[in-house]
């Protein structure tokens, strides 16, 4: 059996300067979930389409061969497969072993099936990346911890987050990704129609 | 270029802190458990707080290392240089230039900003420790909120002393939840703890990280009857004049006499370049 070309596109696409952008970017990934509702730039990640260069980036910041990840829809293609394998070394896991998915909301459905972490261990649960067309701070009213007043986000939904809020202190976290720009929603937020 | 890994820690143990802060920023209060590292430092000197700092900073940065309110002690400084060297970003002393402040023992008395990371060095992150010695009991308490124990001590010092007599690492409650260790802070930064900036807490020895998210709820535990109190000394501060700062007792001289001076050092002296003067201001005692 001839060995598997690996496609040249999972040679290219991580952080120039690795520590530095690393670190860049995780600092936008923690205000984004430290504050729901306010959008920051995320950078220096190319993965092989349709990934966006926010979810790229979160990948190359957040995950490692000790981080089951699961490709959901057009984000598990051959080529995503590859680049992450090279990249980042996850291992390709279904949602129920997954500490990331990557997806779009369509894809990620029911997000029911990822783990929501333990009464005794809450973290032990999945953290979503959800690919966007836009991120705009409308729609969607948000309230609870990092929010000072109210904050509005555009959510692909809303009984789902509201689902998933009342399962605190268990439950998913997400984070929005669309083009450089990156939104978070711990499942500590409130969600309500706006 | 340095010898160093950016931030001394290698790329894969900050991708470890760094999904465990970001656990502890979405349940607020939660204590993350996380792999520590040898840090080329003693534990008494809040590695904990080091390595969360290190997964935080970032080149534009500009930190400031407080020890006990002072920016001068021997651990502020090393931790400080220790971060100029590895990581070559800015430092400061000053609250309001800092972006990332690694603490021990105290709450700035500036009000921090959005856009600001407050890091805690954590001795010991489990306020039910002392009623319960065994993690797996303190894990089921947490999960259940059962928070009895922790009131029945509280109310014990009541009854011994006529208040709750604990002054440091007074317990909070967060976001309705978790009854969170707040590091030995003194009582008096406890309502400071719903603020604008993100607060992290490391512990390096016991191996966990928790967070409070700006604007969420912390309430220090209390009882109707007994309210509770985040008194301070009744004494302005002597260099500065201040009356709403935590204040250290001086001794001066080998009569015994003593003076009240602002913890914050860098609180105190910025006051007194605004021209305000205390009793033992030299000019005043002039
Ligand atoms: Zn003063």
């Amino acid at each position: 059996m001839p060995a598997r070309q690996m496609s040249e596109q999972s040679l290219i696409g991580a952080f120039e300067t690795p520590p530095q952008d690393a670190a860049r970017a995780f600092r936008a990934a923690l205000e984004a979930l430290a504050r729901p509702g306010t959008l920051h730039g995320i950078k220096g990640g190319q993965a092989p389409a349709p990934v966006s260069e926010a979810a790229a980036s979160l990948l190359l910041t957040l995950c490692d061969p000790e981080t089951p990840l699961c490709l959901m829809g057009a984000h598990d293609t051959r080529e995503i497969r590859d680049w992450i394998a090279f990249q980042i070394g996850a291992p390709i896991v279904g949602p129920a072993k997954a500490m990331f998915a990557l997806g779009t909301w369509d894809a990620l459905q029911p997000v029911t099936v990822f783990p929501i972490g333990t009464a005794e261990y809450p973290d032990r649960s999945t953290t979503l990346i959800v690919e966007m067309e836009a991120l705009s701070q409308d729609g969607a009213q948000l309230t609870g911890p990092g929010i000072e007043t109210t904050a509005s986000l555009s959510l692909p939904a809303l009984e789902p987050f509201q689902m998933n809020a009342m399962l605190f202190p268990l439950g998913l976290d997400f984070y929005f990704t669309s083009g450089t720009q990156i939104a978070g929603l711990p499942r500590s937020t409130t969600v309500e129609a706006n | 270029m340095s010898d160093y890994n950016f931030a001394y820690l290698d790329e894969q143990t900050k991708r470890m802190i760094r999904r465990a802060i970001l656990k502890g920023i979405a349940v607020p209060g939660y204590q993350v458990p996380f792999a520590s590292r040898e840090m080329p430092m003693p534990y008494g000197w809040g590695t904990g707080g080091v390595q969360v700092s290190a997964a935080c900073l970032m080149p534009e940065d500009t930190l400031k290392v407080i020890d006990q309110g002072a920016d001068d002690t021997t651990n502020a400084v090393s931790i400080r240089k220790f971060f100029e060297k590895t990581a070559e970003i800015a430092v400061t002393e000053k609250t309001r230039e800092a972006t990332v402040i690694q603490t021990r023992h105290r709450i700035p008395e500036e009000p921090l900003k959005e856009g600001q990371i407050l890091v805690y060095q954590v001795p010991i992150p489990e306020p039910l420790r002392f009623l319960e010695p065994r993690e797996t009991e303190t894990r089921k308490m947490h999960a259940l909120e059962e928070y009895g124990l922790m009131h029945v001590k509280l109310y014990e010092d009541i009854a011994k002393h006529g208040h709750i007599a604990t002054s440091y690492a007074y317990p909070v409650k967060v976001e309705g939840h978790y009854v969170m260790d707040p590091s030995p802070i003194p009582k008096f930064d406890n309502p400071k703890m719903e603020m604008a900036a993100i607060q992290l807490f490391g512990a390096g020895r016991e191996q966990r990280i928790y967070a409070v998210p700006p604007y969420t709820k912390v309430v220090s535990l209390d009882f109707e009857d007994h309210p509770f109190d985040p008194s301070k000394a009744n004494h302005p501060c002597d260099l500065c004049g201040a009356e709403h700062t935590y204040l250290d007792e001086v001794i001066i001289d080998d009569d015994g006499g003593r003076m009240f001076v602002c913890s914050d050092t860098d609180y105190c002296a910025e006051r007194q370049a605004m021209g305000h003067r205390g009793r033992l201001s030299p000019e005043a005692a002039e």
